[in-house]
């Protein structure tokens, strides 16, 4: 049996307290790129109690995602959007979603994001990440940014870490390690960083900018 | 001096682009912060670096 939307708010706000679940409902996040990174970011927003994300990414859910990315396998071969919207309406069946299955571009970027109030950077490859970082920070400036870099590999889980370059830019990584033949991504180290961006988020909204 | 990165360096008088071009920063992966703020990436040719400046190269990694 599902709670109704009432039961559901209650318990979010015997945990998280009345004052903060009504910033948490009230805000809009961006999760840009739904990989290892984006859809973990979004499970745990979604259980947070954040009122609404919007969700983009041009790509299929593949089997090679399965290892770290919050899909089933009987999700491969659906759009990451769609795959992530039933599973985070699943978790937490009043959030609202918008989703977009297409390429973030210097074009689209501030039409896709200008209704966001924190946007996470949670792409795979550094050129975009680098891209995403320049336009919101340069073109939506008074929105915050949460990215991340360096999460690759077995390394310790202590040497991930939060760290806040401006007032509105937060970053997540160790900073150096970086995809390569023999360094892939494994669940456990993409899951600490996305939880710090998420962790992040949620202490932006709860009006606590330092790291 | 300008701080880059937490060190010392004699590069006051240099465009942000002058500073870049001495280093091995690959310009596609790159976010640069001076004084708490970001600079646009249009602006590096023309942005100088004064003397008592702080920067930070933030250099993207793959993956995610």
């Amino acid at each position: 049996m599902i709670p109704t939307k009432e039961e559901w708010i209650c318990a979010l706000e015997a945990r998280h307290g009345k004052e903060l679940q009504k910033e948490l409902s009230a805000a809009t996040v961006a999760v840009c790129g739904l990989g290892g990174l984006g859809s973990n970011i979004a499970v745990l927003l979604a259980r947070i109690g954040i009122g609404k994300l919007i969700l983009v990414d041009f790509d299929r859910v593949d089997i090679s995602n399965l290892h770290r990315q919050q899909y089933k396998a009987n999700q491969i071969g659906k759009y990451k959007t769609e795959a992530l919207a039933e599973n985070l309406l699943e978790i937490a069946p009043y959030i609202r979603l918008e989703a977009h299955t297409e390429c973030i571009t210097h074009e689209n970027a501030v039409t896709l994001l200008q209704n966001a109030d924190i946007i996470c950077e949670a792409f795979d490859s550094a050129e975009s990440k680098a891209m995403l970082t320049n336009i919101v920070l340069d073109e939506l400036p008074s929105k915050y940014l949460v990215a991340a870099s360096g999460m690759a590999g077995i390394g310790s889980a202590n040497s991930i870490k939060s760290r806040k370059i401006t007032n509105r830019f937060y970053i997540a990584g160790d900073g150096v390690s970086e995809v390569s033949g023999d360094l892939g991504l494994v669940a456990s180290r993409v899951a600490i960083c996305a939880a710090h961006q998420a962790h992040t988020v949620l202490r932006i909204l709860a009006k606590q900018f330092e790291v | 001096m300008v701080r880059v990165n937490g060190q010392e360096l004699n590069i006051a008088g240099k465009t942000v682009a002058e500073y870049l071009a001495t280093t091995n920063y690959d310009i596609r992966r790159i976010a640069v912060e001076r004084n708490g703020d970001i600079v646009p990436k249009a602006k590096y040719e023309e942005t100088l670096l004064h003397d008592g400046d702080s920067i930070e190269v933030v250099s993207f990694v793959g993956g995610g």
